[in-house]
Protein backbone atom coordinates (compact mmCIF):
# COMPACT_ATOMS: atom_id res chain seq x y z
CA UNK A 1 0.00 0.00 0.00
CA UNK A 2 0.96 3.72 -0.89
CA UNK A 3 3.31 5.24 2.65
CA UNK A 4 2.24 8.61 3.80
CA UNK A 5 5.57 9.85 4.98
CA UNK A 6 6.54 12.50 7.07
CA UNK A 7 5.67 15.83 6.04
CA UNK A 8 4.48 19.34 7.02
CA UNK A 9 0.81 20.34 7.45
CA UNK A 10 -0.58 23.26 5.89
CA UNK A 11 -3.70 24.30 7.75
CA UNK A 12 -6.87 25.73 6.47
CA UNK A 13 -10.42 26.51 7.61
CA UNK A 14 -13.99 25.35 6.95
CA UNK A 15 -16.14 25.26 3.60
CA UNK A 16 -12.56 25.57 1.13
CA UNK A 17 -14.64 26.13 -1.85
CA UNK A 18 -12.84 25.19 -5.63
CA UNK A 19 -13.10 29.02 -6.07
CA UNK A 20 -10.62 29.51 -3.50
CA UNK A 21 -8.64 26.10 -4.89
CA UNK A 22 -9.21 27.42 -8.48
CA UNK A 23 -10.68 30.95 -9.12
CA UNK A 24 -12.63 31.45 -12.16
CA UNK A 25 -10.58 34.13 -13.34
CA UNK A 26 -7.57 32.13 -13.63
CA UNK A 27 -9.78 29.67 -16.19
CA UNK A 28 -8.12 30.48 -18.85
CA UNK A 29 -5.34 28.62 -17.88
CA UNK A 30 -7.70 25.41 -17.44
CA UNK A 31 -5.60 23.31 -20.32
CA UNK A 32 -2.46 23.67 -18.80
CA UNK A 33 -2.88 21.90 -15.81
CA UNK A 34 0.88 23.00 -14.32
CA UNK A 35 0.48 26.33 -15.05
CA UNK A 36 -2.69 26.57 -12.96
CA UNK A 37 -1.43 24.62 -10.08
CA UNK A 38 1.45 28.12 -9.31
CA UNK A 39 -1.88 29.54 -8.53
CA UNK A 40 -2.96 26.92 -6.11
CA UNK A 41 -5.35 27.29 -3.13
CA UNK A 42 -4.37 31.55 -4.23
CA UNK A 43 -7.81 32.80 -2.45
CA UNK A 44 -7.28 30.88 0.65
CA UNK A 45 -3.95 32.11 1.03
CA UNK A 46 -1.77 34.14 -1.62
CA UNK A 47 1.69 32.75 -0.81
CA UNK A 48 1.07 29.03 -0.11
CA UNK A 49 2.24 28.06 -4.07
CA UNK A 50 5.59 29.13 -3.24
CA UNK A 51 5.70 27.69 0.31
CA UNK A 52 4.64 24.52 0.05
CA UNK A 53 7.37 21.37 -0.58
CA UNK A 54 6.04 17.76 -2.27
CA UNK A 55 4.84 15.52 0.57
CA UNK A 56 3.07 18.21 2.31
CA UNK A 57 -0.46 18.13 3.72
CA UNK A 58 -3.38 20.44 2.96
CA UNK A 59 -5.15 19.95 6.28
CA UNK A 60 -8.80 21.28 6.71
CA UNK A 61 -12.04 21.62 8.55
CA UNK A 62 -15.68 20.68 7.40
CA UNK A 63 -16.51 20.47 3.84
CA UNK A 64 -13.56 21.04 1.89
CA UNK A 65 -13.65 21.66 -1.94
CA UNK A 66 -17.20 22.96 -1.72
CA UNK A 67 -18.55 23.96 -4.96
CA UNK A 68 -18.04 23.38 -8.72
CA UNK A 69 -17.34 20.17 -10.18
CA UNK A 70 -14.17 21.59 -11.27
CA UNK A 71 -11.72 18.31 -11.02
CA UNK A 72 -8.96 20.86 -11.74
CA UNK A 73 -9.61 21.87 -8.13
CA UNK A 74 -8.38 18.32 -7.38
CA UNK A 75 -5.55 18.11 -9.87
CA UNK A 76 -3.71 21.42 -8.79
CA UNK A 77 -3.61 20.21 -5.48
CA UNK A 78 -1.83 16.82 -6.55
CA UNK A 79 0.45 18.73 -9.30
CA UNK A 80 1.61 20.68 -6.17
CA UNK A 81 2.75 17.74 -4.43
CA UNK A 82 0.26 17.55 -1.54
CA UNK A 83 0.36 13.78 -0.69
CA UNK A 84 -3.08 13.66 0.88
CA UNK A 85 -5.64 16.41 1.98
CA UNK A 86 -7.29 15.73 5.60
CA UNK A 87 -10.16 17.35 6.70
CA UNK A 88 -13.38 16.62 8.94
CA UNK A 89 -15.81 16.25 5.68
CA UNK A 90 -15.27 16.67 2.31
CA UNK A 91 -17.90 17.84 -0.56
CA UNK A 92 -19.41 14.93 -2.77
CA UNK A 93 -18.05 15.71 -6.09
CA UNK A 94 -14.99 16.57 -4.57
CA UNK A 95 -14.18 13.67 -2.70
CA UNK A 96 -14.55 11.67 -6.18
CA UNK A 97 -13.19 13.76 -8.34
CA UNK A 98 -10.03 13.54 -5.90
CA UNK A 99 -10.13 9.87 -5.70
CA UNK A 100 -10.71 9.64 -9.55
CA UNK A 101 -6.79 10.98 -9.95
CA UNK A 102 -5.44 9.45 -7.45
CA UNK A 103 -5.08 11.77 -4.54
CA UNK A 104 -6.21 10.77 -1.62
CA UNK A 105 -8.75 12.18 0.69
CA UNK A 106 -8.25 11.21 4.57
CA UNK A 107 -11.21 12.01 7.18
CA UNK A 108 -10.38 12.75 10.43
CA UNK A 109 -10.98 15.29 13.30
CA UNK A 110 -8.56 17.99 12.37
CA UNK A 111 -9.32 20.30 15.67
CA UNK A 112 -5.71 19.85 17.26
CA UNK A 113 -3.38 20.23 13.80
CA UNK A 114 -1.61 23.53 13.27
CA UNK A 115 0.76 24.69 9.96
CA UNK A 116 4.02 23.59 10.70
CA UNK A 117 3.38 19.65 12.52
CA UNK A 118 4.43 16.74 10.98
CA UNK A 119 1.97 14.49 9.91
CA UNK A 120 2.22 10.67 8.88
CA UNK A 121 -0.35 8.50 7.83
CA UNK A 122 -0.89 4.69 9.06
CA UNK A 123 -3.29 3.72 6.66
CA UNK A 124 -3.28 0.29 7.67
CA UNK A 125 -3.99 1.69 11.24
CA UNK A 126 -6.22 4.16 10.31
CA UNK A 127 -4.08 6.76 12.10
CA UNK A 128 -2.82 10.28 11.58
CA UNK A 129 0.40 10.70 14.01
CA UNK A 130 1.01 14.25 14.73
CA UNK A 131 4.46 15.28 15.73
CA UNK A 132 5.72 11.70 16.01
CA UNK A 133 3.63 11.52 19.25
CA UNK A 134 0.11 12.01 18.89
CA UNK A 135 -2.20 9.99 17.16
CA UNK A 136 -5.73 10.68 15.87
CA UNK A 137 -7.88 8.29 14.13
CA UNK A 138 -9.12 8.56 10.60
CA UNK A 139 -11.15 6.96 7.59
CA UNK A 140 -9.71 6.61 4.39
CA UNK A 141 -12.01 6.02 1.28
CA UNK A 142 -13.57 2.08 0.98
CA UNK A 143 -16.00 0.60 -1.72
CA UNK A 144 -15.09 1.35 -5.45
CA UNK A 145 -13.12 4.61 -4.44
CA UNK A 146 -10.59 2.41 -2.64
CA UNK A 147 -9.99 0.45 -5.45
CA UNK A 148 -9.84 3.14 -7.84
CA UNK A 149 -7.17 5.03 -5.31
CA UNK A 150 -5.12 1.67 -5.24
CA UNK A 151 -5.11 1.71 -9.26
CA UNK A 152 -3.69 5.26 -8.97
CA UNK A 153 -7.01 6.70 -10.20
CA UNK A 154 -10.02 5.71 -12.59
CA UNK A 155 -8.44 5.58 -15.87
CA UNK A 156 -5.43 2.98 -14.87
CA UNK A 157 -8.44 1.48 -12.55
CA UNK A 158 -10.76 1.08 -15.61
CA UNK A 159 -7.72 0.05 -17.66
CA UNK A 160 -6.61 -2.42 -15.67
CA UNK A 161 -10.19 -4.01 -15.02
CA UNK A 162 -11.88 -3.41 -18.23
CA UNK A 163 -14.60 -1.46 -16.23
CA UNK A 164 -15.71 -0.41 -13.30
CA UNK A 165 -15.00 -3.20 -10.66
CA UNK A 166 -17.35 -2.58 -8.03
CA UNK B 1 -45.16 -10.61 -0.77
CA UNK B 2 -45.16 -7.25 0.36
CA UNK B 3 -44.95 -4.58 -2.30
CA UNK B 4 -42.18 -2.15 -2.27
CA UNK B 5 -42.98 1.37 -1.56
CA UNK B 6 -40.14 3.43 -4.07
CA UNK B 7 -38.94 7.01 -3.66
CA UNK B 8 -39.13 8.79 -6.75
CA UNK B 9 -35.17 8.56 -7.02
CA UNK B 10 -35.20 4.54 -6.31
CA UNK B 11 -37.68 4.47 -9.03
CA UNK B 12 -36.14 6.24 -11.74
CA UNK B 13 -33.02 4.08 -10.81
CA UNK B 14 -35.85 0.85 -11.07
CA UNK B 15 -36.80 1.92 -14.78
CA UNK B 16 -33.59 2.74 -16.04
CA UNK B 17 -32.32 -0.81 -15.01
CA UNK B 18 -34.94 -2.64 -15.91
CA UNK B 19 -34.75 -4.30 -11.96
CA UNK B 20 -35.68 -3.18 -8.76
CA UNK B 21 -33.05 -1.09 -6.74
CA UNK B 22 -33.25 0.65 -3.32
CA UNK B 23 -31.47 3.23 -1.55
CA UNK B 24 -27.97 2.33 -0.47
CA UNK B 25 -27.16 -0.19 -3.62
CA UNK B 26 -24.13 0.65 -5.58
CA UNK B 27 -24.90 0.35 -8.83
CA UNK B 28 -24.03 0.61 -12.57
CA UNK B 29 -25.70 2.93 -14.93
CA UNK B 30 -25.85 3.93 -18.47
CA UNK B 31 -27.11 7.56 -18.35
CA UNK B 32 -29.13 8.92 -20.88
CA UNK B 33 -26.86 11.46 -22.23
CA UNK B 34 -23.66 13.78 -20.90
CA UNK B 35 -23.96 17.60 -20.43
CA UNK B 36 -20.61 19.53 -21.16
CA UNK B 37 -19.71 23.04 -20.54
CA UNK B 38 -16.57 25.13 -22.04
CA UNK B 39 -15.98 25.35 -18.09
CA UNK B 40 -15.13 21.57 -17.97
CA UNK B 41 -15.65 20.10 -21.06
CA UNK B 42 -11.97 20.20 -22.49
CA UNK B 43 -11.05 18.33 -19.65
CA UNK B 44 -13.21 16.04 -20.42
CA UNK B 45 -11.69 16.03 -23.87
CA UNK B 46 -8.97 15.28 -22.61
CA UNK B 47 -9.49 12.29 -20.27
CA UNK B 48 -11.54 11.19 -22.73
CA UNK B 49 -8.74 10.77 -25.05
CA UNK B 50 -6.77 8.79 -22.84
CA UNK B 51 -9.24 6.74 -21.98
CA UNK B 52 -10.53 5.97 -25.97
CA UNK B 53 -9.44 5.61 -29.03
CA UNK B 54 -13.58 5.32 -30.28
CA UNK B 55 -16.72 7.17 -30.26
CA UNK B 56 -18.64 8.14 -27.34
CA UNK B 57 -20.93 5.41 -26.12
CA UNK B 58 -23.29 8.54 -24.60
CA UNK B 59 -23.67 11.31 -26.60
CA UNK B 60 -22.40 14.29 -25.76
CA UNK B 61 -24.43 17.47 -25.73
CA UNK B 62 -21.88 20.62 -25.43
CA UNK B 63 -22.95 24.22 -24.33
CA UNK B 64 -20.75 27.23 -24.74
CA UNK B 65 -21.86 29.26 -21.79
CA UNK B 66 -19.05 29.39 -19.30
CA UNK B 67 -16.75 32.48 -21.49
CA UNK B 68 -19.21 33.31 -24.58
CA UNK B 69 -18.91 35.47 -26.23
CA UNK B 70 -15.06 34.47 -26.28
CA UNK B 71 -12.90 37.01 -24.28
CA UNK B 72 -9.85 35.13 -24.69
CA UNK B 73 -8.40 33.57 -27.75
CA UNK B 74 -7.90 30.19 -24.82
CA UNK B 75 -11.36 29.88 -24.64
CA UNK B 76 -11.84 30.86 -28.32
CA UNK B 77 -9.76 27.44 -29.71
CA UNK B 78 -11.09 25.45 -26.88
CA UNK B 79 -14.77 25.95 -28.01
CA UNK B 80 -13.47 24.95 -31.31
CA UNK B 81 -12.24 21.47 -30.08
CA UNK B 82 -15.36 20.94 -28.34
CA UNK B 83 -16.97 21.57 -31.45
CA UNK B 84 -14.92 19.02 -33.48
CA UNK B 85 -15.39 16.27 -30.12
CA UNK B 86 -20.03 16.92 -30.29
CA UNK B 87 -19.65 16.25 -33.97
CA UNK B 88 -17.63 13.01 -33.84
CA UNK B 89 -19.27 11.83 -31.33
CA UNK B 90 -22.77 12.21 -32.67
CA UNK B 91 -23.89 14.56 -30.10
CA UNK B 92 -25.20 18.18 -29.92
CA UNK B 93 -22.90 21.50 -30.08
CA UNK B 94 -24.79 24.91 -29.00
CA UNK B 95 -22.80 28.16 -29.76
CA UNK B 96 -21.90 31.07 -27.38
CA UNK B 97 -25.18 32.90 -27.01
CA UNK B 98 -27.60 29.65 -26.80
CA UNK B 99 -27.79 29.72 -23.10
CA UNK B 100 -26.64 28.05 -19.94
CA UNK B 101 -26.56 24.31 -20.57
CA UNK B 102 -29.12 23.68 -18.12
CA UNK B 103 -31.50 25.82 -19.36
CA UNK B 104 -30.57 24.72 -22.61
CA UNK B 105 -30.86 21.22 -21.46
CA UNK B 106 -34.59 22.09 -19.68
CA UNK B 107 -35.99 23.34 -23.22
CA UNK B 108 -34.34 20.97 -26.06
CA UNK B 109 -33.32 17.37 -24.00
CA UNK B 110 -34.27 16.68 -20.59
CA UNK B 111 -37.35 13.97 -20.17
CA UNK B 112 -38.93 12.76 -16.60
CA UNK B 113 -37.66 9.57 -15.66
CA UNK B 114 -34.06 10.21 -17.61
CA UNK B 115 -30.37 9.69 -16.11
CA UNK B 116 -27.99 12.61 -16.68
CA UNK B 117 -24.81 12.83 -15.79
CA UNK B 118 -22.87 16.61 -16.09
CA UNK B 119 -19.68 18.06 -16.08
CA UNK B 120 -21.24 21.39 -14.34
CA UNK B 121 -22.57 20.68 -10.56
CA UNK B 122 -25.95 22.72 -11.51
CA UNK B 123 -26.83 19.61 -13.65
CA UNK B 124 -29.00 19.09 -10.68
CA UNK B 125 -31.40 21.76 -12.16
CA UNK B 126 -33.16 18.74 -14.24
CA UNK B 127 -34.42 17.43 -11.11
CA UNK B 128 -37.09 19.37 -11.89
CA UNK B 129 -38.47 17.46 -14.34
CA UNK B 130 -38.46 14.58 -12.31
CA UNK B 131 -35.39 13.07 -13.92
CA UNK B 132 -32.69 12.28 -11.93
CA UNK B 133 -29.65 15.02 -13.07
CA UNK B 134 -26.25 15.16 -11.05
CA UNK B 135 -22.96 16.86 -11.19
CA UNK B 136 -19.40 14.88 -11.81
CA UNK B 137 -16.06 15.93 -12.49
CA UNK B 138 -14.56 15.37 -16.15
CA UNK B 139 -12.63 12.05 -15.48
CA UNK B 140 -15.87 10.62 -14.72
CA UNK B 141 -17.80 12.40 -17.04
CA UNK B 142 -14.85 10.96 -19.48
CA UNK B 143 -14.88 7.57 -18.00
CA UNK B 144 -19.32 7.76 -18.72
CA UNK B 145 -18.55 8.60 -22.07
CA UNK B 146 -16.46 5.64 -23.03
CA UNK B 147 -17.91 2.89 -21.14
CA UNK B 148 -21.13 4.02 -21.48
CA UNK B 149 -21.67 3.94 -18.18
CA UNK B 150 -20.74 4.91 -14.18
CA UNK B 151 -21.14 3.85 -10.95
CA UNK B 152 -23.10 5.47 -8.14
CA UNK B 153 -25.18 4.64 -4.70
CA UNK B 154 -28.39 4.96 -4.82
CA UNK B 155 -29.00 7.58 -2.57
CA UNK B 156 -31.36 7.96 0.40
CA UNK B 157 -34.19 10.91 -0.10
CA UNK B 158 -35.00 13.63 1.94
CA UNK B 159 -38.31 15.01 1.61
CA UNK B 160 -39.07 17.89 1.93
CA UNK B 161 -42.90 19.02 2.02
CA UNK B 162 -43.85 22.86 0.46
CA UNK B 163 -47.11 23.61 1.82
CA UNK B 164 -48.91 27.38 1.49
CA UNK B 165 -48.93 29.92 -0.50
CA UNK B 166 -45.54 32.18 -0.63
CA UNK B 167 -46.17 35.85 0.65
CA UNK B 168 -45.85 38.57 -1.64
CA UNK B 169 -42.77 39.74 -2.36
CA UNK B 170 -40.70 35.94 -1.25
CA UNK B 171 -40.26 33.85 -4.09
CA UNK B 172 -38.82 30.23 -5.07
CA UNK B 173 -35.46 31.45 -4.23
CA UNK B 174 -36.31 32.18 -0.52
CA UNK B 175 -37.20 28.58 -0.63
CA UNK B 176 -33.96 27.45 -1.10
CA UNK B 177 -32.14 29.85 1.23
CA UNK B 178 -34.91 29.06 3.88
CA UNK B 179 -33.78 25.19 3.20
CA UNK B 180 -30.09 26.65 3.69
CA UNK B 181 -30.71 28.21 7.00
CA UNK B 182 -32.37 24.58 8.28
CA UNK B 183 -30.04 22.13 6.53
CA UNK B 184 -26.85 24.00 6.28
CA UNK B 185 -24.58 23.38 3.05
CA UNK B 186 -23.70 20.36 3.51
CA UNK B 187 -26.69 19.23 4.96
CA UNK B 188 -27.71 16.85 2.74
CA UNK B 189 -24.91 15.64 1.36
CA UNK B 190 -24.91 12.33 -0.50
CA UNK B 191 -28.92 12.59 -0.61
CA UNK B 192 -31.65 13.09 -3.03
CA UNK B 193 -34.04 15.86 -1.77
CA UNK B 194 -37.46 15.29 -3.20
CA UNK B 195 -39.84 18.60 -2.88
CA UNK B 196 -43.54 17.60 -2.97
CA UNK B 197 -46.25 19.69 -1.05
CA UNK B 198 -49.43 21.56 -1.64
CA UNK B 199 -47.26 24.37 -3.16
CA UNK B 200 -46.37 22.41 -6.03
CA UNK B 201 -50.35 23.80 -7.66
CA UNK B 202 -48.59 27.20 -7.96
CA UNK B 203 -44.75 26.55 -8.44
CA UNK B 204 -44.00 26.79 -12.03
CA UNK B 205 -41.30 24.87 -13.97
CA UNK B 206 -38.97 27.89 -13.60
CA UNK B 207 -39.59 28.17 -9.57
CA UNK B 208 -38.88 24.37 -9.68
CA UNK B 209 -35.84 24.65 -11.66
CA UNK B 210 -34.55 27.14 -9.02
CA UNK B 211 -35.47 24.83 -6.36
CA UNK B 212 -34.04 22.05 -8.20
CA UNK B 213 -31.01 23.81 -9.04
CA UNK B 214 -29.37 25.12 -5.46
CA UNK B 215 -30.27 22.02 -3.90
CA UNK B 216 -26.20 20.76 -4.97
CA UNK B 217 -25.65 24.16 -2.09
CA UNK B 218 -26.92 21.86 0.46
CA UNK B 219 -24.69 19.16 -0.41
CA UNK B 220 -27.15 16.88 -2.32
CA UNK B 221 -27.12 14.21 -5.59
CA UNK B 222 -29.81 15.78 -7.22
CA UNK B 223 -33.13 17.84 -6.39
CA UNK B 224 -36.39 16.05 -7.48
CA UNK B 225 -39.86 17.03 -8.38
CA UNK B 226 -42.39 14.61 -9.75
CA UNK B 227 -43.09 15.22 -13.27
CA UNK B 228 -46.98 16.42 -13.34
CA UNK B 229 -49.38 18.55 -15.67
CA UNK B 230 -46.77 21.80 -14.74
CA UNK B 231 -44.45 19.60 -16.45
CA UNK B 232 -46.02 18.50 -19.54
CA UNK B 233 -47.26 22.33 -20.12
CA UNK B 234 -43.64 23.23 -20.17
CA UNK B 235 -42.60 20.61 -22.31
CA UNK B 236 -45.68 21.47 -25.02
CA UNK B 237 -44.39 24.74 -24.85
CA UNK B 238 -41.15 23.67 -26.65
CA UNK B 239 -42.98 21.23 -28.63
CA UNK B 240 -41.81 18.28 -26.62
CA UNK B 241 -45.04 16.70 -25.10
CA UNK B 242 -44.15 13.38 -26.59
CA UNK B 243 -41.35 12.95 -24.22
CA UNK B 244 -43.61 13.64 -21.53
CA UNK B 245 -44.67 10.41 -18.84
CA UNK B 246 -45.58 10.80 -15.33
CA UNK B 247 -43.59 10.26 -12.62
CA UNK B 248 -43.89 10.26 -8.93
CA UNK B 249 -43.24 8.26 -5.66
CA UNK B 250 -44.86 6.17 -3.90
CA UNK B 251 -47.14 6.65 -1.03
CA UNK B 252 -45.13 5.85 2.04
CA UNK B 253 -42.32 5.41 0.59
CA UNK B 254 -39.14 5.41 2.36
CA UNK B 255 -37.88 8.30 3.84
CA UNK B 256 -34.62 8.76 6.06
CA UNK B 257 -36.03 12.51 6.61
CA UNK B 258 -39.16 14.42 6.33
CA UNK B 259 -39.31 18.37 6.60
CA UNK B 260 -42.05 20.64 6.36
CA UNK B 261 -42.24 24.35 5.35
CA UNK B 262 -44.78 26.29 5.81
CA UNK B 263 -44.46 29.10 3.18
CA UNK B 264 -46.88 31.39 4.15
CA UNK B 265 -44.65 32.28 6.91
CA UNK B 266 -41.42 32.67 4.90
CA UNK B 267 -39.79 36.14 4.60
CA UNK B 268 -37.20 37.52 1.72
CA UNK B 269 -33.56 36.14 2.47
CA UNK B 270 -29.88 37.05 1.91
CA UNK B 271 -27.21 35.09 1.81
CA UNK B 272 -24.02 37.08 3.09
CA UNK B 273 -20.72 36.59 2.14
CA UNK B 274 -18.87 34.31 1.76
CA UNK B 275 -20.92 31.20 2.37
CA UNK B 276 -24.45 29.78 1.07
CA UNK B 277 -25.01 29.13 4.70
CA UNK B 278 -24.58 32.50 6.18
CA UNK B 279 -28.44 33.04 6.06
CA UNK B 280 -30.06 36.73 7.09
CA UNK B 281 -33.37 37.89 7.66
CA UNK B 282 -33.56 40.97 5.14
CA UNK B 283 -34.29 43.36 7.64
CA UNK B 284 -31.06 42.18 9.71
CA UNK B 285 -28.89 43.47 6.07
CA UNK B 286 -31.49 46.45 4.80
CA UNK B 287 -29.21 49.24 3.93
CA UNK B 288 -26.04 47.38 3.12
CA UNK B 289 -24.65 49.49 0.15
CA UNK B 290 -24.08 48.10 -3.05
CA UNK B 291 -22.34 48.55 -6.52
CA UNK B 292 -23.55 45.49 -9.13
CA UNK B 293 -27.16 43.49 -8.89
CA UNK B 294 -26.67 40.99 -11.32
CA UNK B 295 -29.95 39.35 -12.04
CA UNK B 296 -29.40 36.37 -14.62
CA UNK B 297 -27.76 32.62 -14.06
CA UNK B 298 -29.29 29.17 -13.93
CA UNK B 299 -30.92 29.78 -10.54
CA UNK B 300 -32.82 33.24 -11.70
CA UNK B 301 -32.19 34.09 -15.72
CA UNK B 302 -35.66 32.74 -16.50
CA UNK B 303 -38.46 34.85 -17.99
CA UNK B 304 -40.29 34.86 -14.76
CA UNK B 305 -37.36 36.40 -13.16
CA UNK B 306 -36.59 39.12 -16.20
CA UNK B 307 -40.42 39.94 -15.65
CA UNK B 308 -40.49 39.86 -11.97
CA UNK B 309 -37.44 42.40 -11.92
CA UNK B 310 -38.87 44.12 -14.90
CA UNK B 311 -42.66 44.95 -13.25
CA UNK B 312 -40.31 46.03 -10.00
CA UNK B 313 -38.58 48.35 -12.26
CA UNK B 314 -40.76 49.63 -15.00
CA UNK B 315 -41.03 53.40 -15.10
CA UNK B 316 -38.13 53.50 -12.30
CA UNK B 317 -34.42 54.21 -12.73
CA UNK B 318 -31.54 52.39 -10.71
CA UNK B 319 -29.31 54.61 -8.46
CA UNK B 320 -27.08 55.93 -10.22
CA UNK B 321 -23.42 54.16 -8.02
CA UNK B 322 -25.62 50.62 -9.41
CA UNK B 323 -24.81 48.53 -12.53
CA UNK B 324 -27.65 46.46 -13.08
CA UNK B 325 -26.53 43.53 -15.03
CA UNK B 326 -29.27 40.97 -16.67
CA UNK B 327 -28.26 37.87 -18.42
CA UNK B 328 -31.05 35.96 -19.72
CA UNK B 329 -30.61 31.99 -19.12
CA UNK B 330 -30.58 31.15 -22.82
CA UNK B 331 -31.67 32.71 -26.36
CA UNK B 332 -35.34 31.36 -25.86
CA UNK B 333 -35.44 33.07 -22.85
CA UNK B 334 -34.09 36.28 -24.20
CA UNK B 335 -36.41 36.62 -26.99
CA UNK B 336 -39.55 35.57 -24.99
CA UNK B 337 -38.83 38.80 -22.74
CA UNK B 338 -38.33 40.89 -25.51
CA UNK B 339 -41.72 40.11 -26.91
CA UNK B 340 -43.38 40.32 -23.25
CA UNK B 341 -41.58 44.10 -23.14
CA UNK B 342 -39.60 42.76 -20.10
CA UNK B 343 -36.50 43.59 -21.51
CA UNK B 344 -37.99 47.19 -22.61
CA UNK B 345 -38.74 47.94 -18.99
CA UNK B 346 -35.05 46.16 -18.06
CA UNK B 347 -33.34 48.66 -20.17
CA UNK B 348 -35.31 51.95 -19.47
CA UNK B 349 -34.43 51.41 -15.97
CA UNK B 350 -31.04 51.66 -16.63
CA UNK B 351 -30.27 47.80 -17.18
CA UNK B 352 -27.45 46.15 -19.12
CA UNK B 353 -28.20 43.02 -20.52
CA UNK B 354 -25.90 40.44 -21.88
CA UNK B 355 -25.89 37.62 -23.99
CA UNK B 356 -27.15 34.69 -22.71
CA UNK B 357 -24.80 32.42 -20.96
CA UNK B 358 -23.36 31.91 -17.40
CA UNK B 359 -22.41 35.87 -17.53
CA UNK B 360 -20.68 37.26 -14.64
CA UNK B 361 -21.46 34.30 -12.15
CA UNK B 362 -18.73 32.75 -12.97
CA UNK B 363 -15.83 35.31 -12.29
CA UNK B 364 -14.46 35.79 -16.12
CA UNK B 365 -15.97 38.56 -17.62
CA UNK B 366 -19.38 40.56 -18.17
CA UNK B 367 -19.27 42.15 -14.16
CA UNK B 368 -16.39 41.16 -12.57
CA UNK B 369 -16.14 43.32 -9.45
CA UNK B 370 -13.77 45.79 -8.15
CA UNK B 371 -11.97 45.75 -4.56
CA UNK B 372 -14.76 46.29 -2.15
CA UNK B 373 -17.39 46.34 -3.71
CA UNK B 374 -20.33 44.55 -2.79
CA UNK B 375 -22.84 42.68 -5.20
CA UNK B 376 -26.73 41.67 -4.59
CA UNK B 377 -27.08 38.56 -6.86
CA UNK B 378 -29.87 36.13 -8.03
CA UNK B 379 -27.30 33.68 -8.95
CA UNK B 380 -26.77 30.47 -6.50
CA UNK B 381 -23.01 30.70 -4.84
CA UNK B 382 -21.27 33.52 -3.14
CA UNK B 383 -17.72 31.70 -2.43
CA UNK B 384 -15.12 34.54 -2.45
CA UNK B 385 -13.24 34.96 -5.47
CA UNK B 386 -16.68 33.54 -7.21
CA UNK B 387 -17.30 36.74 -9.36
CA UNK B 388 -13.38 37.65 -10.38
CA UNK B 389 -12.54 39.01 -7.19
CA UNK B 390 -11.52 37.68 -3.84
CA UNK B 391 -11.90 41.54 -2.29
CA UNK B 392 -15.25 41.83 -3.24
CA UNK B 393 -18.78 40.50 -1.78
CA UNK B 394 -21.26 38.85 -2.86
CA UNK B 395 -25.13 38.48 -1.23
CA UNK B 396 -27.37 36.47 -2.60
CA UNK B 397 -31.47 37.18 -3.02
CA UNK B 398 -34.45 36.86 -5.22
CA UNK B 399 -34.85 38.86 -8.49
CA UNK B 400 -37.64 40.77 -6.76
CA UNK B 401 -35.34 41.68 -3.69
CA UNK B 402 -32.51 41.98 -6.17
CA UNK B 403 -34.78 44.32 -8.74
CA UNK B 404 -36.11 46.96 -5.24
CA UNK B 405 -32.46 47.20 -4.23
CA UNK B 406 -30.82 48.48 -7.44
CA UNK B 407 -33.22 51.09 -7.49
CA UNK B 408 -32.27 52.35 -4.09
CA UNK B 409 -28.43 51.71 -4.04
CA UNK B 410 -28.50 49.46 -0.94
CA UNK B 411 -30.33 45.93 0.05
CA UNK B 412 -34.51 46.93 -0.05
CA UNK B 413 -36.97 44.55 1.59
CA UNK B 414 -39.45 44.23 -1.43
CA UNK B 415 -42.24 43.98 0.80
CA UNK B 416 -41.88 48.03 2.11
CA UNK B 417 -41.64 49.34 -1.68
CA UNK B 418 -43.97 47.39 -4.01
CA UNK B 419 -44.46 49.60 -6.45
Amino acid sequence: MIAFNKGKAWMFGDNISTDLIVPGRLSHLRSNLPELAKHVLEDADPTFAQKVQVGDYVVAGENFGTGSSREHAAHVIKLAGIKAVIAKSFARIYYRNASNIGLWLITADTETIKTGDTIEIDLKGSRIIVNGTDSILCHIPDGILLNILLDGGLIPHLQKNGGFAL
Amino acid sequence: MKKIKFTLTEKIFSQRLGRNVVAGESILVSPNRCLMTDGNGPLVVKKFKELSDGIAKVKPVIVVDHHGPSPRMEYSNEAVELKKFAESNGGWFFKAGTGICHQVHAEKFVCPGDVVLGSDSHTVLAGAFGAFATGMGATDIAAALATGQTWMVVPSSIRVHLNGELPLGVTSKDINLHLLRLLGNSGATYKAIEYTGSALRYLTMSDRMTISNMSVELGAKVGLFEADEVTFEYLKHFGREDSFRPMCSDPNANYEREIFIDCSQLEPLIAKPHSVENIMDISDVIGTEIHQVYIGTCTNGRLEDLEQAASILDGNTIHPDVRLIVTPASHAVYQAALKSGAIEKLVGAGAVITSPGCGACVGIHMGVLADGENCLSTQNRNFKGRMGNPDSSIYLSSPITAAVSAIYGKITDPREVRT
